[in-house]
């Protein structure tokens, strides 16, 4: 039985995990700064990018992904496979029920609205969930 | 029962060495944390959906959160990061004093990110931005807002659940370590726990741009 130290321990420099946590601040600050410009839908794409980076840096350095087993990456990797999957193809029917039948493609409709009463009176906030679509919009600007 | 008095008190007498040992350990919270993935997966499934449908909302919405704390919430999380990632490197190299700053850094920085979260979710059930039927605020224009903030208390309430585990298991460690319970021949435990808090990490690095960056 060997008992002595043997296993392939990577120990880090502590320069490089405070290069790692500089490196997510400026990200942080990116994604903000980035946030305040107007790309339009492609707003959302940047800011996942970012937020992907920061998660890679986090999963190979923090969590050692980059010199341990690769069972381990393995694993993570098909966890997020799985939930692209899940996401991707839940989407594609959320997205296209419209296609089939308009009533169903955006299910919150401005008659939807359910709090048009103050809160104090539980009993006006239980009305208003069954107000008709014209009480209930009184003081409900039109949306656009 | 001849090999047992030459095992170390922390290795369990089915497996054959220490190594073997702590690869079973690490494959188990990495099966453990895939559960968490897919935990929160289906929020995130449930935000896009929602998102999509309401697109005008959440822009609208969003601007009521506070870009400010978010920052510093993101921020703190992450330096948090850094210090349990540098708590097992100075457990590592078997520097126990090192180890305890570190892990109480963690723990503090943990504490601050909850009272962060505690005044923001102290202002919106004051002004009513809660979810579903409980939504009372008038100042966001487009229908429905309530949906925004049922994802936005869902996804950063479990989250925060999350974080609280987290500050207990450290405060686990610091315990343990305390009493030297950890060297640099097994610290598997504070491992593990830095494993754990790198996703919770990793899961507020998502919902920070999703919920306080919309546009």
């Amino acid at each position: 039985m060997s008992r002595e130290v043997s296993h392939t321990t990577h120990i880090m420099p502590v320069s490089l995990y405070l290069k790692i946590g500089g490196l997510l601040l400026i990200l942080t600050g990116l994604t903000v700064f980035a946030s305040f410009l107007q790309f339009g839908p492609y707003n959302l794409v940047i800011a996942m990018v970012i937020a992907a980076t920061k998660a890679s840096l986090v999963a190979l350095f923090f969590m050692h992904l980059k010199y341990d087993n690769k069972l381990y990456m393995i694993l993570f990797v098909s966890s997020l496979l799985f939930l692209a999957t899940f996401i991707i193809l839940t989407m594609f029917d959320t997205l296209t029920r419209g296609d089939i039948n308009p009533e169903t493609a955006m299910p919150y409709k401005p008659e939807a609205v359910i709090y048009t009463q103050p809160a104090d009176s539980t009993a006006a906030a239980a009305d208003s969930m069954h107000t008709t679509p014209d009480s209930s919009r009184t003081d409900q600007e039109p949306t656009e | 029962m001849s090999q047992s008095t030459e095992h170390p008190a922390y290795l369990q007498h089915h497996f054959s060495d220490a190594e073997q040992q702590r690869e079973s350990v690490k494959l188990g919270m990495w099966i453990f944390l895939v559960t968490e993935i897919l935990l929160f997966g289906g929020l995130f499934c449930a935000y896009s959906i929602y998102r999509a449908w309401n697109p005008d909302i959440f822009f609208n919405a969003h601007r009521f959160m506070n870009i400010e704390l978010g920052t510093t919430n993101t921020c703190v999380l992450i330096i948090s990061s850094l210090t349990i990632a540098l708590a097992i490197r100075a457990i590592q190299l078997g520097k126990k004093n090192q180890t305890l700053v570190y892990l109480g850094s963690t723990f503090v920085l943990a504490g601050v990110f909850l009272v962060i979260k505690y005044f923001e979710y102290a202002h919106k059930f004051h002004e009513g931005m809660l979810p579903g039927k409980f939504y009372t605020f008038k100042g966001i224009a487009g229908t429905n807002p309530h949906v925004f903030f049922s994802m936005y208390f869902l996804m950063t309430g479990l989250h925060g659940i999350h974080v609280t585990v987290g500050m207990i298991l450290i405060g686990w460690l610091m315990y343990r370590t305390k009493k030297g319970h950890f060297s640099s021949e097994y610290y598997t435990p504070v491992e593990m726990t830095g494993l754990y808090w790198h996703l919770v990490d990793i899961i507020w690095i998502f919902l920070f741009p999703l919920f306080y960056l919309v546009g």
